[in-house]
């Protein structure tokens, strides 16, 4: 910045002057995106976390089938493989997408199925087929499916199948849609309730700080799981899933609001001093502008990564609710609702697939902490 | 010491309360109340039990009282050693809890133990050798013991187990020994049984542990006392063992205090994954049958047994850094 930019000449010499000197007008946010993308697990982490909120959105077109579709002739199906050529009569091979169906053998004396891949048993797939109906983005209805069986009575289990002959893969798409949501609504209640107490603590401070400390301390030294077991047990048996999902993000947020609170208190407590709050207050401003106006800007960056690290605990503490039978329940699917079949040790050494939810889990927890990690870093663009 | 001691031990008190007045509501908070659980028992298995009979029932274990009655009938009983009657099993809460609590802190102190010994040594390689490989290969398996939930952890050995040994993990002892006295064979297979859920529940510990002794650890090195100290000619390992680690060790400690709280979270349900006799199982089948004076105290008992164990590293911590005690 070697020449300075005389304001007086008019907006046009200013235009100008922005476009041939790009740093002079870099804002806050892009000084923090310019941070933000030289960390590459964080990039990595954001791209994986966009996809996986795609597919949450989209899943009902993405998914060959629907998740209450069940055919029990198919109990514990395994994963079967794409075959994009066939051999026709010629013996020439042509272009034929299709899977192999499946040979049943029912054990007379456990009941216990086998599978054999069925070679003569040609089930024809397609883009963009005809299925089962949805809701796309649960407004419009349709029946088109990005990929499946031409014929949707075919089988069609691309990880394989549950213990209800459902299709996991559609399971386990639909389920990112609960697990994912759960997150992020949970995290916005969390985030009310933070900012307001973080915010009261942090700029008041005296009694009031004291308490609200005293009462984070106490959450955080309790083991959260306990007492979400026994919150949850509250909720009576018969309320309707809906409730039950909005019950379950209550829960979960009473606890979770305590460490953006922590945040958004030291913020305010190191913005309080700031010279910038000092002027303003000097010049009369009120109190609500000088939080909404002045300190805001700068908090905004750090309640966001202290949001976005919030949201993995979110899922990883509802996966082990549900898992435990007392957080969500089917017909709801949710990665820790599918997780509940694991429990059975003999499902799953006759069905591995059944490990896939938590894969996802896994996945979608490591994305979203790399990309809060991201964010942390790059919050504070100046320093 | 012994002031810095007493003044901790006092201050623990109003959480104990806090703690005991949470425990009380979590377990009130439920529609309906013990009794109507068991009307509701009765008639499924098609019984019937008639409104006197319910009414002496409230009245014996005074179901219908103000809730602040109960409550410091529930404390006051609490307070000399009587924890109530426990509906479901028909005994003593004070006989069930105990022994569930023993197990439970024997197997939290072990898993500490475990995270101590095996973060301290990785996160002051990987703070000595930043960016080897072998520093991101902590840095990888910190990140991934932290996504991975416990119950899954668990679930997955039991499978690897079974699959690849034939045989399955659960449990704390072999069958022949669950009633045997302790002796060294008992000692022995609780050993070869334990080593599973400490593992499992060690993770994350280990892995949020090794990120804490490595940043520690990265802010001492680079400062003037360990640049003299080498310049003097103090071998290299030494030097890193008797300075820098003894400072970055103090947040290494305090951080028991959280630690300690997620270690009984994941408690619970690995012990209910691998069914161990530690209070989860218990805990998870009092809350949802309402067997509230069972669930009250297994709650009440978690919450001091966290405290104490804050206690602990505290002390710990007044012992290892005298600026804390004088302070």
């Amino acid at each position: 910045m070697s020449d300075s930019v005389d304001l007086d000449d008019g907006s046009e010499l200013l235009d100008q002057q922005l476009t041939s000197d790009r740093m002079v007008v870099t804002s806050q946010w892009s000084l923090i995106w310019y941070k933000f993308r030289r960390h590459k697990l964080a990039m990595i982490g954001l791209t994986v976390t966009l996809l996986i909120y795609l597919i949450a959105a989209t899943a009902g077109f993405l998914s060959p089938s629907v998740p209450s579709k069940f055919q029990p002739k198919f109990t514990y199906a395994p994963p079967q493989t794409i075959h994009f050529f066939k051999q026709n009569e010629m013996g020439e091979s042509e272009y034929f997408p299709h899977v192999l169906g499946y040979k049943t053998t029912v054990n007379p004396e456990s009941f216990k199925r086998s599978y054999v891949i069925d070679e003569t048993q040609v089930v024809p797939i397609g883009m963009f087929v005809k299925g089962e109906k949805y809701n796309f983005l649960g407004m419009f209805a349709s029946e088109t499916h990005l990929f499946g069986p031409i014929d949707k009575k075919h089988p069609f289990y691309l990880i394989g199948a549950d213990r209800l002959g459902r299709d996991l893969l559609t399971r386990t798409l639909y389920g990112a849609r609960v697990s994912m949501s759960i997150g992020l609504v949970g995290v916005a209640l969390s985030l009310v309730i933070g900012v307001i107490l973080g915010g009261v603590s942090g700029f008041y401070g005296g009694i009031m700080d004291r308490v609200i400390q005293r009462v984070i301390e106490f959450i955080r030294s309790i083991p959260t799981i306990p007492l979400w077991l026994g919150l949850a047990t509250a909720m009576p048996q018969d309320w309707p899933a809906i409730w039950v999902y909005f019950f379950i993000l209550i829960i979960l947020s009473l606890i979770g609001w305590t460490e953006i609170a922590r945040v958004v208190r030291g913020r305010f407590l190191s913005l309080r001093t700031e010279d910038f709050v000092m002027a303003a207050r000097l010049d009369g401003v009120s109190e609500m502008r000088i939080i909404l106006r002045h300190m805001m800007p700068s908090l905004f960056s750090h309640i966001i990564a202290a949001v976005t690290l919030a949201i993995p605990n979110m899922i990883l503490a509802e996966s082990a609710l549900s898992f435990l039978g007392l957080g969500l329940q089917p017909p709801i699917v949710s990665w820790g609702v599918l997780l509940q079949d694991t429990q059975n040790l003999r499902a799953i050494t006759q069905a591995p697939w059944l490990f896939v939810p938590g894969i996802c889990v896994v996945v979608a927890v490591l994305a979203l902490n790399f990309l809060g990690d991201g964010l942390r870093d790059a919050a504070d663009p100046y320093s | 010491m012994l002031g810095f001691i007493i003044k901790r031990v006092l201050g623990m008190i109003p959480s104990l309360a806090a703690i005991s007045v949470l425990a009380f509501i979590v377990i009130q908070l439920p529609p309906g109340d013990f009794v109507t659980t068991l009307v509701a028992q009765a008639a499924e298995a098609g019984d019937t039990i008639d409104d006197a009979k319910m009414a002496v029932l409230r009245q014996r274990y005074g179901v219908g009282d103000p809730i602040l009655v109960q409550y410091f009938r529930w404390i006051g009983g609490i307070l000399q050693g009587d924890f109530g009657y426990s509906f479901e099993w028909n005994q003593p809460v004070s006989q069930l809890v105990w022994e569930r609590m023993g197990m439970t802190s024997l197997m939290s102190f072990i898993t500490l133990m475990f995270i101590w010994a095996i973060a301290l040594p990785i996160g002051i390689y990987s703070a000595v050798n930043k960016y080897s490989f072998g520093d991101y290969a902590a840095t990888l398996f910190g990140f991934i013991g932290m996504a991975t939930p416990n119950f899954l952890l668990a679930i997955v050995l039991m499978y690897i187990s079974t699959i690849w040994f034939g045989n399955s993990v659960g449990g704390l002892f072999s069958p022949e020994y669950v009633k045997a006295d302790w002796s060294l064979a008992k000692i022995w297979d609780f050993a070869k049984h334990i080593w599973i859920p400490v593992l499992v529940l060690g993770t994350a510990g280990t892995a949020a542990l090794i990120r804490v002794m490595r940043a520690n650890l990265l802010d001492e090195l680079n400062k003037p006392y360990v640049e003299a100290a080498r310049a003097k000619g103090l071998p290299e390992v030494k030097l890193i063992l008797s300075y820098p680690v003894r400072v970055a060790i103090n947040p290494f400690i305090s951080t028991v205090g959280w630690v300690l709280p997620t270690l009984i979270s994941g408690e619970l349900i690995v012990s209910t994954v691998l069914n161990l006799p530690t209070a989860g199982p218990l805990l998870l089948q009092a809350l949802k049958s309402q067997d509230m004076f069972l669930a009250g105290a297994f709650l009440l008992m978690i919450g001091a047994l966290v405290l104490i164990g804050t206690l602990l590293s505290d002390i710990l911590l007044a012992i290892i850094d005298p600026r804390i005690r004088l302070s």
